[in-house]
């Protein structure tokens, strides 16, 4: 009816679609200690310059919309949903992404105690849960459960249950100096 | 993604005078953007119809969070982990503290701030009903000035405020309440990242086991966060008995307009609402009668 090649399942028109494209940022980062700086949108998603533009996929893009925790990073010392920070927003800042947590092909401790204690099943949501939990053993070395459940609760696993990823949080924290 | 990234331009002034003067010249062309929690849900789902953003980043002096006898001013971009960890709101504010960690988790706690609470408007927000229940007000500054507006009259209707577009939301001043009850319960889905069906914080004062002083802040249940007036009339200058309780709850009905939505049902909402109130009524009785 008036509107061909237009079915009801296309995605809705982007507001703004006609409007001139803005001229792109230079934007300096470290990321897992190493200076770089790329070329992005200012409202680009961080995410999306993770793995698009630095090439570093291991963080996860789940629901897109703060609620999962999938593209948790650490940012300046604080975690951060990465699909809710704009590229503008990271000028200079300082992050810690998944990749960033092995060092020449050895995994960290937590790494090692997620995989020990079965703390991952399809893995989707392991690097938001590992990067949320190494945040928490900074704040607090030697987490009791109910400290661990508060910090991961902005993180969903859809297989494990969480019980296994506790145990892996409580005994990482166990195991560091 | 379906945010039109390449359009959009975003212009992140050094100083809240750049700022004020970028939204005096062109007001209502610059939506200002400060955690981004809430506006980039939207933004990515493509649902914003904005193209021109405010970063409010660089506008430090709005971070802090400071005190005097009177009472605690904080900055409009102070994080909710702020508000959450500092002494002062800790010693004082102790509902403003539990209402920071009922927002979200700790990503969005990090970034979220509660100047950005307030302005996005919704009314399920979880820091409005604190805030009523302290009798805040809200410092709105432009070029023209500042002014000081009671939180309670800062919201006008669903997402509507008294904001005039060439302002920005710079501080929130919450008097210190003094000797009290303290109270705050959400009610939602899970105790994190669930959105509330039901919040409601108080504060009260209490002399001779009467009732001297009261208010009630709601969250979720009216289309802005408000006061349960018809309440607290039931319950103020009376001690407290089981029939006054159910006064309480009655008049509360009068005090709501709930929905249904995809979160609860208004039916929900009016039991669930009345049950908190309860609640806090009679844990206000308990702790009446353990300082007698």
């Amino acid at each position: 009816m008036g509107n061909p090649g237009r079915f009801d399942r296309d995605p809705a028109p982007v507001p703004g679609a006609n409007a001139p494209t803005v001229a792109k940022m230079s934007l300096n980062l470290t990321v897992n200690g190493t200076p770089r700086s790329v070329e992005v949108f200012p409202m680009a998603r961080l995410l999306d310059v993770l793995r698009e533009d630095l090439g570093l996929p291991g963080t996860k893009e789940g629901c897109g919309e703060g609620e999962c925790g999938a593209c948790s990073v650490i940012m300046d010392g604080q975690l951060v949903n990465t699909c809710l920070v704009p590229a503008v927003q990271a000028q200079g800042a300082d992050l810690l992404t998944i990749e960033g947590l092995a060092r020449d092909g050895t995994l960290g401790g937590l790494q090692r105690s997620f995989l020990l204690c079965n703390g991952a099943q399809c893995g989707f949501c392991s690097p938001g849960m590992v990067l949320a939990a190494e945040d928490l053993l900074r704040r607090c070395p030697c987490p009791d459960e109910a400290e661990i459940r508060t910090a991961l609760a902005g993180n969903i696993c859809r297989c494990t249950g969480y019980v296994k990823i506790i145990d892996a949080v409580r005994a990482a924290g166990e195991a560091r100096p | 993604m379906r945010g039109d990234v390449p359009a959009c331009a975003v212009a992140v002034p050094a100083s809240l005078e750049e700022a004020l003067g970028l939204l005096g010249r062109e007001p209502g062309r610059w939506r200002p953007l400060a955690g981004g929690t809430d506006l980039m849900v939207p933004f990515a789902a493509g649902r914003l119809p904005d193209t021109r953003f405010l970063s409010l980043q660089r506008l430090d002096a709005l971070r802090a969070v400071e005190a005097d006898e009177e009472g605690v001013t904080i900055g409009a971009l102070a994080t909710y982990t702020q508000v959450r960890l500092h002494p002062l709101v800790q010693r004082h504010l102790p509902n403003l503290v539990r209402s920071a960690l009922a927002t979200g988790a700790v990503a969005i706690q990090n970034r979220g701030t509660l100047g950005g609470n307030l302005v996005n408007g919704s009314p399920a927000a979880d820091t409005p009903p604190s805030l009523l229940a302290y009798g805040a007000r809200v410092e709105l500054t432009s070029l023209r000035g500042a002014r000081w507006v009671p939180y309670e009259a800062f919201h006008t209707g669903y997402k509507q405020t008294v904001m005039a577009a060439d302002e920005l939301l710079t501080r929130i001043r919450v008097p210190r309440p003094g000797e009290g009850f303290h109270f705050y319960r959400k009610v939602g889905t899970r105790a994190a990242q669930a959105v509330s069906k039901v919040c409601l914080a108080a504060f009260v004062r209490v002399a001779d086991g009467v009732v001297r002083e009261l208010r009630i802040g709601l969250g979720s249940v009216a289309p802005v966060p408000c006061r349960a007036r018809s309440a607290e009339a039931a319950v103020l200058g009376r001690s407290l008995d089981a029939a006054v309780l159910e006064t309480a709850r009655s008049a509360l009905q009068a005090d709501i307009q709930p929905i249904d939505d995809i979160r609860s049902t208004a039916h929900y909402r009016r039991t669930v609402a009345g049950n908190v109130l309860v609640q806090m009524l009679t844990d206000l009785n308990a702790w009446i009668n353990l300082r007698k």
